[in-house]
């Protein structure tokens, strides 16, 4: 009697996987129609996606970027046969949603500003550049409203010069009147300076040695300039501010708590239409009689002390993650208060709030757009003059499209920065 | 041998003042306390100096004026011959409305958007990821104007309705219109209603006499009217569900002692439906339709395109704000969590009920509420589209025909503030009862 047996005496040939699960089938077999409820979603997405194309697409590509009305638009479309945008609009409004009504002949001023803005916020943002330019990123804020207002170069060059005599005051003064006077003169003498001298030292150098350029009036203003200016002024000022108030805010000092926990309260509490309403009724009023703000001056002021309460809540949360052990090892190494942030709390805390701070600041630039209702020429406020133009009576989707558009552009890379920085700044659990 | 532990006792210097850590906070907080006076100080002293020169002390007797002008959408009685009072309460109520419904279906729709965001169907995910980033990332007056163009222009005129054969018809059998002007819904009526309850009532003033013959008082009687129908339904529903609890609250003890948990979920249906659908049987609940009555539609609630505007854009936008919240919250939580609950033997929903969404609505909620208040801050650019609010009528046109800029957005700022504050209040009471307990 015989026995079979069937033992394999080799390894069987590697086999390639079922075709339903490889390739585009096997991709769209697990993640389109992985089950039944996931196949009607699927179909349900793809039903919506081809109906905004087939809406969106052929009035988008539309043949009317040189028309130059609404009525040529309309001839143009019933020629070609497709489309239905009137692009022409945009076309022939470009330069004033960027600009405003910024004199056409000065414009390279705006974008000589706007460019030394990214020369000046490159070596802030990515650290890979050479440290020295930082100097220039501190020269730029006096740079920068001279070259959008002009006027003479000595306003800037006084109001600069504050902070050099706040510097030297605390750096060569402190041997002769000792540390705590020295601090204290390196805030007065800046003051009395701009207080007294900064209004009729540089009329005096002007009359010696005029160097001006062209001013710009406020009402001029508008456009994405407009939004971008008050953006990044009210930005840059509500971080610093924002420090400040997080760390009044944790202090055990009373009183400035509560005074740092009242105006964080107050103005969070309340819409900042109301604010742009104080800038534009009430701010003239508070201030003593005779004083004449410029508005866009005083919508900076509002949106940067709104700025700033959001500021210290997101930075007060990062304050707040940290752990206890990090304040009491920097008491152990004898730091004191403002040591022991500057080089252990802050560096810590700004970071975890970076997806805060960020988010911050993208809200505060689409808060720009609110302006517009207190009369600025904004680019939304820019799009009711054009609605109310004869030529182009009845255009709505083209302006809000592209408005729309320019904000995404800006606010979407705001955000992919910070996404960006978060994964660098990532030190721990890699 | 005398042995000397205590310190030399210093006398107190003006320095130490300064360089004393005992009594530098002191002096800290004197300094900060006197700039901060300084500063209160000299602004209201230009303040009132300003005002003086200008010929207007500050006055609230403004309030008490005939306001003159109309408010098209209200919820309470309001006129041209109405005091400026009475409108800033309208423009109060339209504010809570708005930010009333905007914060249910931005709710709703943000809970969706976020579970559908963390989908294993690619194609739904990424559609999700696209609607959340481009409302996040447009501006929020930019979509509010944006929708009310939409409804204004995409939308039939009420005239497009009439005829046989009009080009527009009316949508769930009959009975809304969607116009260019607004939205037309049935209004819920009584045939046996049991009339309005005026509240803050002067029983003494005219209008709160009740006409000869008996029957109901005027509209103006009282600060607003509340309907007592739907006073009764609501009392009726609120006891439904707490006979409800009861009940279930009988079943968990019968589980708890048994092991077998009754089946109860008719009974918790009935108590809370039947009384509901009798009360509405005796009150003579039916609905009322709008009609094309000429140009126009007559009857029913109109709901006023910049309303509808509001709601759907500040909904909308804050529900991609949701959205976020909700998945993050969802991720937050391990998935160990889900497995040890499936290692006890839980069912799927079990686990979900129990176990994710209580630990997942502890992040959830906070920011979640917080979102809620932006979007009550938010609703103040009503005025962008005409909804006449708090900012539209008190800091609006009030403010226009008074020139009373101080008292008004004073007011506006500080009604604004009560409601963030409550909100703020009942969010920390939130936290502190679902808070861990840390060591």
């Amino acid at each position: 009697m015989t026995e079979t047996h069937f033992v394999r005496t080799q390894m069987i040939e590697e086999q390639e996987p079922p075709g339903a699960t490889t390739g585009a089938v096997g991709w769209m077999r697990e993640n389109l129609f992985s089950s039944p409820l996931n196949a009607i979603l699927s179909l349900l997405s793809l039903a919506f996606i081809y109906w905004l194309l087939a809406q969106a697409l052929p009035w988008l590509i539309s043949p009317t970027w040189q028309a130059n009305s609404l009525t040529e638009c309309r001839e143009i479309i019933a020629e070609a046969g497709y489309g239905g945008a009137c692009w022409g609009l945009i076309r022939e409004r470009f330069l004033q949603f960027i600009f405003g009504f910024y004199p056409p002949h000065l414009y390279w001023r705006v974008v000589l500003d706007f460019a030394l803005l990214a020369v000046a916020l490159a070596p802030i943002l990515f650290t890979g550049l050479p440290r020295k330019m930082l100097y220039f990123s501190a020269v730029y804020p006096f740079l920068m409203p001279w070259l959008l207002w002009g006027g003479t170069i000595w306003t800037p060059v006084m109001a600069a010069v504050g902070f050099v005599i706040g510097y030297l005051a605390q750096r060569f003064l402190k041997p002769v009147v000792g540390d705590l006077a020295a601090t204290i003169l390196a805030f007065v003498l800046p003051v009395v300076w701009w207080i007294f001298l900064a209004g009729p030292v540089p009329n005096a150098f002007a009359s010696i040695l005029p160097l001006a350029i062209e001013t710009v009036e406020s009402r001029a203003f508008g456009g994405y300039m407009l939004s971008i200016t008050i953006g990044v002024v009210a930005i840059a000022l509500s971080l610093p501010i924002g420090i400040l108030l997080a760390l009044g805010r944790q202090s055990d000092l009373l009183i400035v708590r509560s005074l740092s926990v009242g105006f964080i309260e107050f103005i969070r509490g309340v819409p900042l239409i109301t604010l742009l309403f104080v800038a534009s009724t009430l701010l003239n009023i508070f201030m003593p009689p005779g004083t004449d703000f410029d508005i866009i001056l005083r919508v900076i002021i509002m949106v940067t002390l709104f700025a700033s309460a959001y500021m210290a809540e997101v930075i007060r949360g990062g304050l707040a993650a940290l752990p206890r052990g990090q304040y009491e090892a920097a008491d152990a190494l004898g730091l004191d208060f403002w040591m022991a942030q500057r080089l252990i709390i802050m560096p810590q805390a700004l970071k975890i709030s970076i997806p805060g701070i960020v988010s911050t600041f993208i809200g505060v630039f689409k808060d720009t757009t609110l302006v517009s209702i207190i009369g600025l020429l904004d680019p939304l406020g820019l799009s009711r003059a054009i609605l109310a133009d004869s030529n182009w009576n009845g255009i709505v989707w083209e302006i809000y499209g592209f408005i729309a558009v320019m904000f995404f552009i800006f606010c979407f890379s705001m955000s992919r920065y910070s996404m960006y920085l978060e994964r660098k700044l990532r030190t721990e659990h890699r | 041998m005398s042995i000397t532990t205590a310190p030399p006792k210093e006398s107190f210097r003006l320095g130490m003042l300064v360089y004393d850590t005992r009594y530098r906070s002191i002096t800290i907080q004197i300094v900060a306390l006197i700039g901060f006076l300084i500063l209160a100080g000299w602004l209201v002293n230009n303040t009132l100096h300003n005002l003086a020169v200008l010929g207007k002390p500050i006055d609230f007797s403004f309030l008490k004026d005939s306001a003159g002008y109309d408010i098209n959408q209200r919820l309470i009685d309001y006129n041209s011959q109405s005091s400026h009072w009475r409108a800033t309460v309208v423009g109060l109520i339209n504010t809570l409305l708005v930010a009333f419904l905007g914060c249910i279906t931005a709710t709703i729709i943000g809970i969706i958007v976020g579970v559908l965001r963390l989908s294993n169907n690619w194609l739904v995910a990424r559609l999700m990821t696209v609607y959340v980033e481009t409302f996040r990332n447009v501006p929020v007056l930019l979509w509010i104007v944006f929708t009310m163009a939409i409804l204004i222009e995409t939308l039939p005129a009420p005239r497009d309705f009439r005829g046989d054969d009009s080009e527009a018809s009316m949508v769930l059998f009959d009975s809304v219109a969607l116009t260019n002007r607004g939205f037309y819904v049935p209004e819920p009526m009584f045939s046996r209603g049991l009339g309005d309850l005026p509240i803050l009532a002067d029983r003494s003033s005219p209008a709160c006499a009740v006409p000869e013959g008996g029957g109901p008082v005027s509209d103006s009687c009282g600060l607003f009217q509340v309907s007592l129908d739907l006073l009764l339904i609501l009392a009726v529903l609120g006891a439904g569900f707490y006979v409800s609890s009861l009940i279930r609250k009988r079943a968990d003890r019968i589980q708890n002692q048994t092991g077998d948990r009754p089946t109860t979920w008719y009974l918790r249906l009935g108590v809370v439906v039947i009384p509901t659908v009798a009360v509405l049987v005796l009150l003579g609940f039916h609905l009322g339709r709008p009609e094309l009555k000429g140009f126009n539609f007559q009857g029913g609630i109109y709901l006023r395109n910049s309303l509808i505007a509001l709601w759907l854009a500040l909904s909308l936008y804050t529900a991609a704000f949701i959205a976020e919240i909700v998945r993050a919250g969802i991720l937050a939580i391990s998935k160990g969590q889900s497995e040890a609950a499936a290692a006890l033997g839980l069912r799927s929903n079990r686990i979900m009920s129990l176990v994710i969404l209580p630990q997942a609505l502890r992040v959830i909620i906070p920011p979640l509420i917080s979102q809620y208040l932006n979007l009550t801050k938010n609703s103040s650019l009503a005025i962008a589209v005409g909804y006449m609010d708090l900012t539209g009528t008190l800091m609006g046109i009030t403010l226009n025909q008074t020139g009373r800029e101080l008292e008004t957005v004073l007011m506006g700022m500080l009604v604004y503030l009560s409601i963030s504050l409550c909100i703020s209040a009942v969010m920390n009471l939130y936290n502190q009862r679902v808070k861990l307990v840390e060591r």
